[in-house]
């Protein structure tokens, strides 16, 4: 479909298709978190979700992760559906709080999906041992979260999402609470994470270059309703060999104001919001 | 985190010292005052009076404390365990919280103790059941509402998590919701271990075999003899600090981690 897509008929990671959700509010009032997204993510890509709070990006990744049920529509997770893919055990999850559990060390918070899924103690040991490395806390085995530093804690949260090495990511603003500086050397770090795993990752995020850093692909999403306005397929190569140099370069640049533009489309006047490309939209961006 | 831990180390010893001071201040004020004012024994005998019947009575009070005691352990067991196992139950099962809520609220109304002469007459007046029962009683009140109350503290990022592994019902349970209820499970603890030495000391004045600590208590006054009298109301404070020592000292340890 775009570039970075797998090659045509494999199955996708993620096929969200015409899904929608509604929230019963107070009184009657009912809330149009999402209508009528379609998203299509092929094994391996990296997609990230941008917008306006309250676009129902959580939502969309909620209900991949069948955290939650759609009104409308349906989504299917490597072929199956939704529910069955949790169960399955197909993603790893990532949330903006790191959603560590205080009474568990480091080693026992990456440990505890293995330890659910009844893999044994010394498998266990190993691969928590592995994935500690990986994100670089080997000193910190036998700490407790609250003696961790929110980077520290959210990088445990995102080795707990690989313990059983999914085929698909999903994460929440996992750098949103973060520092910039501590923000840049953790997405450089999950684009080393992702060449290793080589899985799929749908990833939400307000920051636009996070977004474009990251991706294959950039999902903007516009509010009330929850739509997606365009989807910017990021012309920057592999992922998996993004570096440092790469902030520097002149197609990030050029991916990250075709981005702002798309976010901004409504202060500039520009009706779009609904599913046809408005005047001022820069060319070579896809939308829907 | 030693020395995040070393202001906290100082804080017990401070704790355990100033009541120490105050209380040595009343008891030299107290024993003051009967001396000044003549105050009959009556009505209330000196501090070191009653301090003398406690040391020459040693062993009929820790005997006393020893019957007591025993009732209000059997008791704080028997309701710890029932009040979280109940907790559990209605955390799980919504009908079940429905129905049980109001009926544990009666319970929470009822001064327990009132129903002890009618304990006495089912289990026989010769038995400690009727005490143990009462103190059980009175136990999981406060054990039953604390953990109910710590069971719903589940973040719901965590009950995110755990729908994401998609754990059982019981893994999840064991995983984050008890973990998370502990502390709440202790609060209650904590409050029913002073409840229980109370409740089975009183259930004592309603009836029941001779030998408890409130047994002695209204004899001893009944014989006129105020100052023994008053050494097992010594015995019974001792009591209540052990029980509740105990709950606390069981507390630091269980949520203890480094
Ligand atoms: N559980 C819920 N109940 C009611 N409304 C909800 C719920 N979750 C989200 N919403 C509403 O749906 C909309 C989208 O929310 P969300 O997906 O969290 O947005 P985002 O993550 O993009 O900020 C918001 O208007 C929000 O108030
Ligand atoms: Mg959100």
């Amino acid at each position: 479909m775009t570039a970075g897509s797998g090659s045509a008929g494999a199955v996708p990671a993620v096929d969200v298709h015409s899904v929608g959700r509604v929230f019963a509010g107070r009184r009657g009032a009912s809330v149009i978190a999402l209508d009528g997204v379609s998203l299509t993510v092929a094994p391996g890509e990296f997609v990230s979700l941008i917008g306006p709070s309250g676009c129902g990006k959580s939502t969309l990744l909620r209900l991949i992760a069948d955290l939650d049920v759609p009104t409308s529509g349906n989504i299917r997770v490597f072929g199956k559906p939704a529910r069955q893919a949790r169960i399955d055990q197909d993603y790893g999850i990532a949330f903006q709080q790191a959603g560590l559990l205080p009474w568990r060390t480091v080693a026992g918070n990456i440990e505890l999906p293995l330890e659910l899924h009844g893999v044994d103690r010394a498998g266990r040991r190993a691969r928590g041992a592995e994935l500690i490395d990986l994100v670089g806390l080997s000193e910190f085995a036998g700490h407790y979260p609250d003696q961790l530093s929110g980077g520290m804690q959210q990088r445990v949260a995102i080795a707990r999402s690989l313990a059983e090495r999914p085929s698909l990511l999903l994460m929440d603003e996992p750098f949103g609470a973060l520092d910039e500086m501590t923000r840049e050397r953790m997405q450089n770090e999950l684009v080393r994470i992702c060449a290793e795993t080589a899985a799929a990752v749908v990833f939400v995020t307000h920051s636009i270059p996070e977004a474009v850093f990251l991706s294959n692909r950039v999902v903007v999403m516009s509010p009330r309703p929850g739509r997606i306005r365009s989807i910017v397929p990021v012309g920057l190569g592999d992922v998996t060999t993004r570096g440092e140099g790469l902030r520097e370069d002149a197609d990030f640049f050029r991916s990250l104001s075709t981005v702002r533009d798309l976010l901004h489309a409504d202060e500039h006047g520009d009706p779009s919001g609904d599913d046809r490309p408005g005047p001022g939209l820069p060319r070579g961006v896809e939308t829907r | 985190m030693s020395t995040a831990a070393s202001p906290r180390r100082a804080r017990p010893l401070q704790a355990v010292l100033a009541p120490i001071v105050l209380g040595l201040i009343v008891v030299l004020a107290w024993q003051g005052a009967v001396l000044a004012f003549a105050i009959k024994p009556f009505i209330l005998p000196a501090p070191f009076t009653i301090g003398a019947q406690f040391a020459g009575n040693l062993q009929s009070v820790v005997a006393g404390m020893t019957v007591t005691g025993r009732n209000a352990l059997v008791g704080l067991l028997l309701g710890v365990v029932i009040g979280v196992l109940l907790a559990i139950v209605s955390a799980l099962v919504r009908v079940f919280d429905a129905m049980a809520a109001p009926i544990v609220s009666a319970i929470a109304v009822v001064p327990i103790v009132a129903l002890a002469p009618v304990l006495y007459t089912m289990f026989g007046a010769g038995a400690e059941t009727a005490r143990q029962l009462v103190a059980a009683l009175a136990v999981f009140v406060p054990v039953y509402f604390n953990t109910l109350k710590g069971l719903r503290q589940v973040r719901p990022v965590h009950r995110d998590l755990m729908r994401s592994y998609a754990a059982s019902s019981w893994q999840a349970t064991r995983a984050v919701t008890l973990p998370t209820a502990l502390p709440f499970v202790f609060t209650g603890l904590r409050i029913a271990s002073s409840l229980a030495v109370i409740s089975a000391l009183i259930a004592e004045y309603f009836g029941g075999p001779v030998g408890g600590l409130g047994k002695s208590i209204t004899s001893a006054a009944a014989s006129s003899n105020y100052g023994l009298a008053w050494a097992y109301v010594l015995g019974s404070v001792i009591l209540g600090l052990v029980f509740y020592g105990g709950s606390l000292g069981l507390e630091r340890l269980a949520l203890r981690r480094t």
